[in-house]
């Protein structure tokens, strides 16, 4: 058994000035006090990269910066996805004895630590050096690739596609650390500059400065438990020109695996944290994990389904559309929001019931997929 | 093992591919060995260039100074004719469907295909 016993959570947006080191050690610290742990207390240490300084082993130089020596340390790379793989990681660690409390930490600063042009290059490469990169592609690019069948094929338009925007930035709207909290309409996602159609601005997630850290222990440290009642991945390929059709991609494949472990059902699912790098990706994966039927995400959304009130409340804090993305930290601001809700700690965010959480995070052009469940336990 | 042949990748204007020997599996990436089966080998072919569009996306805003001043230009997924899918650029109308013929544009310094609507 292991327990998320803690989580640390920076603003995300502009932090001038901090490095990667800086946001790692402050989310770090948070999610220490959170769970009432010390240093010494920390005996496994998962991190996540940093394309702005990118290190060959990024845990030890983590761990050394931050004060502590851990019996078990290394860096894990599975793109968005890596926060959960991480975790995923951490729980195994702890279930198997190799570790009480490991430390899971990521934190870039990739919105003021180099230019936009650089950060969307860096994140260009995940194409194929030979095959893909010479074409010019973004990572917009890959997705919107993806978005152009999906539509095709489930009927989907660019203004379903719009409500997931509107939807996170709702949510965003009622958190003091999201990087955006303007309000914005369909139209304004429609008028958008277009980036790599059918996705315009506004369909796709910022570039920010953020950090994000939790531990994993085999004890629960307070009175509110959260634990990770199982998880599964699935990889089916790398690049999307070598993609599988719609119907086999990796999200259903992890989701069968997760229920298989955890013996859960979707109708089980009271709260939902799921990846949305684009509004295709939110739209798919929501559809891919059978929390919306094919094509019938956006109309539930319409419907208020996936609102704080709602039967299935999604991303309350804002999601990478609009709370932001810090790369691995990215995603990791789900499961934060996730276990604050699950904990009663959500504040004027809180929903009713957030007993049982379904996490999933995707790497790459939907690539790497890991699927998670949380129970809050008494 | 049959040579290697030149294509787009290569500068050449032609568009590769492999078959196995062994297990018939075609894929479009250049290995040394089949990815279905592992068979090493795998003979090597130049495609005809005829395919049918898989997906599309117009990139509007490009993230270097040489693919930048060559925007909007239409990304395509095409389902080519021999049974593998590629990347490429195309004519910007082209929808989901159509279908088309490779020629080679050069596109930030390289040689690339680029797919126009089969006449």
């Amino acid at each position: 058994m292991s327990f998320i016993t803690g989580v640390g959570l920076t603003p995300y947006g502009k932090h001038e000035g901090s490095s990667s080191l800086d946001l790692m050690s402050k989310a770090a610290q948070a999610a220490l006090d959170d769970a009432g742990l010390k240093r010494s207390d920390i005996d496994g240490v998962l991190c996540g990269y940093s394309t702005v300084s990118p290190h060959i082993m990024l845990a030890t130089v983590f761990a050394e910066h931050f004060g502590i020596r851990p019996s078990y340390a290394h860096a894990v790379q599975v793109g968005g996805a890596t926060g959960l793989a991480m975790t995923m990681l951490a729980h195994h660690l702890v279930e198997a004895g190799v570790a009480r409390n490991v430390l899971v930490v990521a934190g870039e600063n990739r919105l003021t630590g180099q230019s936009r042009d650089a950060s969307i290059q860096a994140l260009a490469q995940v194409g194929h050096p030979d095959y893909e990169v010479p074409l010019g592609p973004t990572i917009p690019a890959y997705y919107g690739l993806v978005a152009s069948r999906y539509m095709h094929e489930y009927g989907v338009t660019e203004e379903d596609l719009a409500e997931f925007a509107v939807l996170m930035r709702a949510h965003a709207c009622t958190h003091p650390g999201a990087q955006f909290r303007d309000p914005i309409t369909v139209a304004d996602v429609m008028a958008s500059k277009p980036v790599a159609m059918p996705l315009k601005l506004l369909d796709c997630c910022p570039v920010s400065d953020g950090g994000a850290a939790f531990v994993i222990s085999r004890e629960r440290t307070g009175e509110a438990g959260v634990r990770i009642r199982g998880c599964a991945q699935a990889h089916t390929h790398q690049h999307v020109t070598a993609a599988p059709g719609l119907s086999e991609l990796g999200a259903e494949i992890s989701i069968a695996r997760a229920r298989e472990a955890t013996g859960l059902a979707i109708s089980d699912v009271r709260y939902a944290a799921i990846y949305d790098s684009f509004t295709i990706t939110l739209a798919m994966l929501l559809e891919d994990l059978g929390l919306a039927g094919r094509g019938e995400a956006a109309a539930r959304v319409r419907s208020g389904h996936f609102g704080r009130a709602g039967a299935m409340p999604l991303n309350t804090h804002g999601g990478l559309l609009s709370y932001g993305h810090c790369g691995v930290g990215g995603a990791m601001a789900h499961l934060v929001e996730a276990h604050l809700q699950m904990t009663e700690r959500a504040a004027n965010r809180q929903v009713r019931d957030a007993s049982i959480a379904l996490l999933h995070g995707d790497g790459g052009v939907l690539s790497s997929h890991v699927s998670m469940f949380l129970e809050r336990v008494r | 093992m049959s040579e290697r042949l030149a294509d787009w990748t290569k500068g050449e204007g032609a568009i590769t591919y492999q078959t196995c020997t062994s297990c018939g599996h075609v894929q479009y990436f250049h290995r040394a060995f089949c990815a279905a089966c592992g068979a090493s080998g795998p003979s090597e072919h130049r495609a005809s260039g005829k395919g049918r569009v898989y997906a599309t996306s117009l990139v509007c805003r490009a993230a270097t100074p040489e693919t930048r001043a060559h925007v909007p230009y239409n990304i395509l997924l095409v389902d080519c004719a021999e049974g593998f899918r590629m990347m490429a650029h195309g004519e910007n109308d082209l929808a989901i469907g159509d279908e088309v013929d490779a020629g080679f544009k050069p596109f930030a310094g390289k040689l690339v295909p680029f797919f126009t609507r089969s006449r």
